[in-house]
């Protein structure tokens, strides 16, 4: 029995809207309880959250916003495999690559007038070289990406300790890390005085192509076709479904190895292990709170770097412990998965 | 007209029941008095409230106003456990199958405690005598996944049998079966009925329900509009209550139109040629065939479920390709498959953005959404579909408006060849009989139909020709339905 028109119009805005803010409401009550568990006071804890992202100039230019770009590039990686149907959670692994090989570009080719344009190609290649590993394993054994990108994402940890003790350490071989890039290899700061970086605008605008490339180009639609209904886009699409997901692969680790080559060239002019305090599963709650849009993701990139942001300062200045922003991304994927799961229970249901 | 109640003791009793979603009366003081040891069928068309009743029966929704009872005791139900405890059991026409499970495990899914052990041995053990017992049969140890269509909804009725079960509802459960399948399960049906237990057959075809059942009550607009014993019945007066005004459908329903004389075209269009298909097993599905199909025709191929039509219709639309032989295939090939909801749309979509999936693979640049628009908007007026606006989403159209758009999708742009499955599954006599009507209106354009159909009423009704495949080869039959029955079981 399917209600009418009507009905659905007037329920279905307070259908969409009651999951949403149930999480946010769960999603708050939980902040509070793991402060005040903590025995650390609300008010001023969220002052310095508040403060920490947005209370300053510094704050914004150079915390926040540089925070962003890794999430906000990574975000769009994932945004686009998830929407091609292409559970890629290795964005962690294509970055640490994409890192490796600008690293290794900026440091091998001293004071060439061009390196940059020649690192962040090589990342943007090594990004995607290490997502096509996953890529080819699904074609070729049916291995599950979700497995297999998650791995990769070890090997890459483990490649970047190598290297930073290796081949890449820095010339008195003391310290697990690279010599500092010249200045030839750093990307150009946007605003005299803070950090903030080219690799922010980079990430804007390729929001604004992605977005578009999905709504208007022939192969963006293939994309959306493979991951709304993979059999209807073979069959009635004549679509090749194993290619295009192959080239979701290559486009989402190009991104994420591109954010890689970013982040060294635009914030830590070096490669250390740890250089990702785990941007890349931070990006797959930017993608999913952002619904998988690329031009929401802008939006939600900028929450979580303006979360971690404060978070620090929250650390800083009241005591609560840095790993609380972690509980609340959790929560997020969580809340999320529970929207759409109430979604399609209700669309079921009908 | 609601006749008096039934005589008999009761196995299940709904009075008066009214349910409404939002805006919608779904029903409307609707009763249903089913006796024991009965086979009852329950018939109306799409939306007349059928299914409704049946998931409040089953303790899915909860009636806002009426009395329910089983065996004279009056109940009322929290959830499907307590009806399925009170000797309830539903088959859903939908599938409820977890696909990377075996058949056994499927079974035993939802059985048993939380902590209760699972043995494969002896689950397949009771997955085969329950097979025995129906005649339904299914391998234990397969893949849901790898089963085909028909052998699935073969396990969710096994399904629903594995517990202690009084009462079976059965909702549209010969949808997907061969007519042999559908045979078979009526047979059993019969023999559950004789050991005093009672069936309600949800169903919209009426020459079935007429023929097996005891009783007959319809549903239109959520009213009871007849209640009758079948053998008193006449189709006339059964289809009358259920399409209301049904004096122009008769013809629709059943009549047998004239066919396209002198419209066939001089040289086929479509050919295979000694064309050979293996499955993933290495079982070959088709064994040398070899076809032809001319224009301005409607060719129809019958045969039992895994015969090989499937794999013709695929080898023919371009959606599977042959291990060995040849195929002439023209360039504009439109193709209708069973399972919408898999392979034709995407549900969350709307229409205009599954018009533009037409051309998906081979679009390069940009999308012309504009014209894609304008090309969705002329396929809703060409086959009148029901909908709001091409905007709409595919999941907000009926099946049959579904169904009609993806037919008028693959008509458009005039192709030379239409294949077809099943294009009639699952909707209402009137969507039904306007999608048989747009195939003969192609055929009349000089495209070269090719249909299978599991109900070979439809099939006699719309073909001017007809081959037979039987355990992957294929013979050409007069349209004689005995001829063809006696093929599809291998007879010559």
């Amino acid at each position: 029995m399917t209600p009418t028109g009507t009905m659905r119009r007037t329920d279905g805005i307070l259908r969409a809207l009651l999951p949403p803010l149930t999480v946010a409401a769960v999603v708050t009550g939980v902040i509070v309880l793991v402060i005040v568990a903590g025995h650390h006071e609300i008010g001023p804890s969220f002052g310095a959250l508040g403060r920490g992202a947005f209370g300053s100039a510094y704050a914004i230019w150079s915390a926040t916003l540089v925070r962003a770009t890794p999430l906000t590039l990574l975000g769009l990686a994932v945004a686009l495999a998830f929407r091609a149907g292409v559970m890629n959670i290795g964005a962690e692994g294509q970055f640490l690559a994409g890192a490796s090989a600008a690293s290794a570009v900026a440091l091998r080719v001293p004071d060439a007038p061009a390196i940059l344009l020649v690192a962040i190609p090589a990342a943007v290649i090594a990004g995607a070289l290490w997502s096509s590993i996953a890529g080819w394993l699904k074609h070729r054994f049916g291995v599950l990406e979700v497995i297999s990108t998650l791995m990769l994402n070890f090997v890459a940890q483990y490649l970047v300790s190598y290297l930073v003790r290796g081949p890449l350490q820095e010339p008195t071989h003391v310290y697990p890390q690279t010599a500092s890039f010249s200045s030839t290899a750093h990307l150009p700061l946007l605003i005299t005085g803070q950090r903030l970086h080219l690799g922010y605008a980079i990430a804007v605008v390729l929001a604004v192509v992605l977005w578009w490339m999905l709504r208007a180009t022939g192969l963006g639609f293939r994309l959306r076709a493979v991951g709304a209904g993979a059999a209807a886009a073979e069959s009635a699409g004549r679509i090749m479904v194993p290619r295009v997901m192959f080239t979701a692969f290559l486009l989402s680790g190009a991104i994420a190895g591109l954010a890689g080559g970013v982040e060294v060239t635009g914030v830590t002019y070096a490669l250390y292990e740890g250089i990702s305090p785990g941007f890349g599963y931070t990006a797959i709650a930017v993608a999913l709170l952002a619904r998988l849009n690329p031009l929401a993701v802008i939006g939600t990139g900028l929450f979580f770097g303006a979360l971690e942001a404060g978070a620090a300062a929250m650390q800083r200045d009241a005591g609560v412990p840095f790993q609380f922003v972690a509980v609340v991304e959790a929560l997020i994927v969580l809340g999320v998965i529970a929207i759409e799961w109430s979604r399609t229970r209700d669309e079921d249901g009908r | 007209m609601v006749s008096a109640p039934l005589d008999a003791a009761s196995a299940l009793s709904l009075r008066e029941i009214s349910k409404r979603f939002g805006a919608t009366q779904a029903l409307d003081g609707c009763s249903l008095e089913v006796r024991r040891g009965t086979l009852h069928a329950l018939l109306g068309e799409n939306g007349a409230g059928k299914t409704t009743l049946m998931r409040l029966a089953f303790g899915m929704l909860q009636p806002d106003a009426g009395t329910l009872s089983v065996a004279g005791r009056a109940c009322t139900w929290r959830s499907s456990a307590d009806a399925m405890r009170a000797g309830i059991g539903m088959v859903h026409q939908h599938f409820l199958l977890v696909p990377a499970m075996t058949v056994a495990e499927n079974i035993s899914v939802g059985r048993g405690g939380m902590w209760s052990g699972f043995d494969p041995v002896r689950a397949a053990e009771q997955v085969r005598r329950l097979a025995a017992d129906t005649g339904l049969s299914i391998d234990a140890e397969a893949r849901v996944a790898d089963l085909p269509v028909g052998a699935q909804q073969r396990l969710e009725i096994l399904k629903a049998l594995s517990h202690d079960v009084q009462v079976l509802i059965l909702d549209e459960p010969t949808a997907v079966l061969s007519p042999q399948e559908t045979q078979d399960l009526y047979a059993w049906l019969r023999r559950f009925v004789d050991r005093g237990r009672t069936v309600v057959l949800i169903t919209h075809k009426v020459r079935e329900a007429l023929q097996i059942a005891d009783d007959i009550t319809v549903l239109r607009r959520g009213r009871t509009v007849l209640q009758v014993r079948a053998r008193d019945a006449r189709e006339g007066e059964v289809l009358d209550a259920l399409l209301g005004d049904a004096n122009t459908l008769h013809a629709l329903a059943d009549g047998r139109p004239p066919h396209g004389a002198g419209l066939r075209s001089a040289a086929p269009v479509l050919t295979t040629t000694g064309v050979t298909v293996r499955d993933a097993r290495g079982v070959n599905r088709l064994k040398g065939v070899t076809t032809q199909v001319y224009g301005g025709e409607i060719l129809g191929v019958a045969g039992v479920e895994g015969a090989g039509q499937m794999e013709l219709l695929r080898v023919m639309a371009g959606r599977c390709r042959p291990n060995s032989g040849m195929t002439t295939r023209p360039a504009r090939i439109g193709f209708v498959p069973e399972d919408r909801h898999r392979d034709a749309v995407i549900s969350a979509w709307t229409l205009v953005e599954n018009l533009a999936l037409k051309e998906a693979g081979s679009v390069r640049g940009l999308m012309a959404w504009d014209a894609y628009r304008a090309r969705a908007e002329s396929c809703v007026r060409s086959q009148d579909v029901r909908a709001t606006g091409v905007d709409d989403s595919m999941a907000a159209l009926s099946g049959g408006n579904q169904q009609k758009f993806v037919l008028a999708r693959e008509l458009e742009g005039a192709p030379t060849a239409l294949i077809v499955e099943n294009p009639t599954r699952g909707l209402d006599i009137r969507a039904a009989a306007q999608v048989l009507a747009a195939l003969r209106a192609a055929r009349d354009a000089g495209v070269a139909v090719v249909i299978h159909s599991s109900d070979l009423d439809e099939l006699f009704s719309v073909s001017d020709r007809m081959i037979v495949c039987f355990d992957g080869t294929v013979r050409d039959v007069a349209l004689d339905r005995q001829a063809v029955g006696r093929a599809m079981v291998g007879l010559t």
